[in-house]
């Protein structure tokens, strides 16, 4: 599958990353291709957001590194930093939406605050995306809050693509919504994705989700990445580990800790 | 050995927490002239922590100047000294009450109000949202609030000088018998520009608590809406304990000269 001679787009070598005495990653090795749609599975609480925190950089790891297109991102800051942003875009799990901003503003606030585009070109532009998302013009002078839970989401949706980035990554898509909106949002990042031939990464414990949404699947166990492979092979895994997951099964080597 | 290993945990968070400030503090400051800057976001701020503020500081102001003649007049009356009440109460207000009800009141509407949305971006991840647009979060929400708060302090603690003044006035020519027009001349032959300037530049210095205790509050605060109330909580009685404590050593060094 592998792309001869491309550098991955993304790259962990051994990040650790603890909080006090607890630890949450324990030294992920993962590699992200060009183009390809990745999801990283695991339980709540196994430090699947901490992981692509680290990526972004809002959380430094402790140890480990981390390489986007091949430049070392660990220990950026400021306006290398802004810089490498400028490559991603974010759907995060509860949206995330600035409730001071109407949703336009909320759409284009990547072009206009971190490009300087102009404020009518950027609107031109977020009426384009909103449209993209299967949202007509009227919703852009909404405030978010006027919104229900899976427009939410696709407003949120059009806000990570709005800048054109070249890796997008989705924190739990699909939580929160139901089964048709889920799917709804799924068929929609299918498409964008194929359109913009973009690289994501998502984290989910969406099963339906994940195997919609990617090429390839992660599992993240206890802080460590305990399978990788293309997504028609989870069934078949032969990890029992992963087959308890993906069926969702109380028995079986995972432990459930009830207390974090 | 246990007491020791609980004075030593309160003491290394108390520690850890200086730090984390005095570098939020660092960040902060070494932001405000860093471009971009958001003009209008400033100006935003300023209508909200200085221009919404001007009822709560004008009442509070008003009643100050209203209760503090009348005490000193009690005072003053035990040895026939109150022709002075004009002249203690503009050296009052300007010098001490006027910044420091500003500087509480301002504190409670603004820092709990500044807490509690940042916090609530904190938790909602909307923070976490603006870096990753490449907007950086100290310069889009805590720059903006600070610049306001200095700048804006100041004039509200003007406005709160002559609203208290004024209520001295009220109270001393309807009920305490005084000359309206010889009131005025007092306060005004009295009062210098050095006891309005004090004011002013301590109040920039509470202005500048506030903003900075609600940031820091709303920047730190963590796991949903018990969250947010405790940032909110800590904003407001953090930047109240500050503004009394910088208020004695800044009134000390004003004093001094």
């Amino acid at each position: 599958m592998t792309q001869t001679g491309d550098t991955p787009k993304i790259e962990l070598r051994g990040v650790k990353k603890r909080f006090g005495s607890k630890v949450v990653l324990d030294g992920i090795d993962l590699v992200l291709e060009r183009g390809h749609s990745m999801v990283v599975i695991g339980g709540s609480g196994t430090g699947k957001s901490v992981m692509i925190k680290c990526v972004l950089g809002i959380l430094k790891p402790d140890e480990g590194k981390i390489f986007v297109d091949g430049q070392e991102v660990t220990r950026l800051h400021g306006r290398a930093r802004e810089a490498v942003l400028r490559k991603f875009g974010m759907l995060f799990q509860g949206s995330a939406l600035f409730d001071s901003l109407l949703v336009w503003e909320n759409v284009a606030f990547g072009l206009i605050q971190g490009r300087g585009v102009a404020r009518r070109r950027a609107r031109d532009i977020a009426v384009e995306k909103l449209a993209k998302v299967g949202l007509g013009s009227e919703v852009a002078m909404l405030a978010p809050s006027e919104l229900s839970g899976g427009m939410q989401k696709r407003v949120g949706l059009a806000r990570a693509i709005a800048a054109d980035p070249e890796i997008i990554f989705f924190d739990e898509p699909t939580t929160g919504l139901d089964p048709i909106m889920a799917d709804v949002i799924n068929d929609l990042i299918v498409s964008t994705v194929k359109d913009l031939g973009v690289t994501t990464l998502s984290i989910t414990h969406d099963m339906a989700s994940a195997r919609k949404i990617s090429s390839r699947i992660a599992m993240l166990y206890k802080g460590k990445i305990i399978w990788n492979g293309p997504t028609e092979e989870i069934g078949t895994s032969g990890n029992p580990y992963v087959d308890q997951f993906i069926h969702g099964r109380a028995e079986g080597p995972i432990k459930m800790e009830v207390r974090s | 050995m246990n007491i020791f290993a609980a004075i030593g945990r309160v003491f290394l968070a108390f520690l850890a927490q200086t730090g984390r400030l005095t570098l939020f503090m660092t960040d902060s400051v070494t932001s405000i002239l860093r471009p971009p800057i958001y003009w209008t976001l400033i100006g935003q701020q300023m209508l909200r922590i200085g221009y919404f503020s001007l009822p709560v500081v004008g009442l509070t102001a008003f009643f100050t100047g209203g209760a503090l003649a009348l005490q000193i007049y009690v005072g003053s009356d035990r040895f026939g000294a109150e022709s002075f009440v004009p002249n203690i109460v503009v050296l009052g207000i300007t010098r001490e009450l006027g910044p420091v009800i500003a500087g509480l009141m301002v504190a409670g509407r603004v820092a709990a109000a500044i807490a509690a949305e940042i916090g609530t971006m904190r938790v909602t991840e909307q923070i976490d949202a603006l870096t990753t647009l490449s907007t950086n979060p100290i310069k889009y929400l805590v720059v903006p609030r600070l610049v306001a708060a200095v700048v804006t302090l100041p004039l509200l603690v003007l406005v709160a000088d002559a609203i208290g003044v004024f209520g001295g006035y009220v109270v001393s020519t309807e009920s305490l018998g005084f000359n309206g027009a010889i009131y005025i001349k007092n306060t005004v032959d009295f009062v210098t520009h050095d006891d309005v300037a004090s004011g002013v530049i301590k109040v920039a210095v509470f202005g500048f608590i506030i903003a900075l205790m609600g940031c820091y509050n709303g920047f730190h605060s963590k796991g949903g809406a018990q969250g947010v109330g405790n940032a909110t909580t800590n904003a407001v009685v953090s930047s109240s304990i500050l503004i009394l404590a910088a208020n004695y050593f800044l009134t000390s060094i004003l004093f001094s000269r």
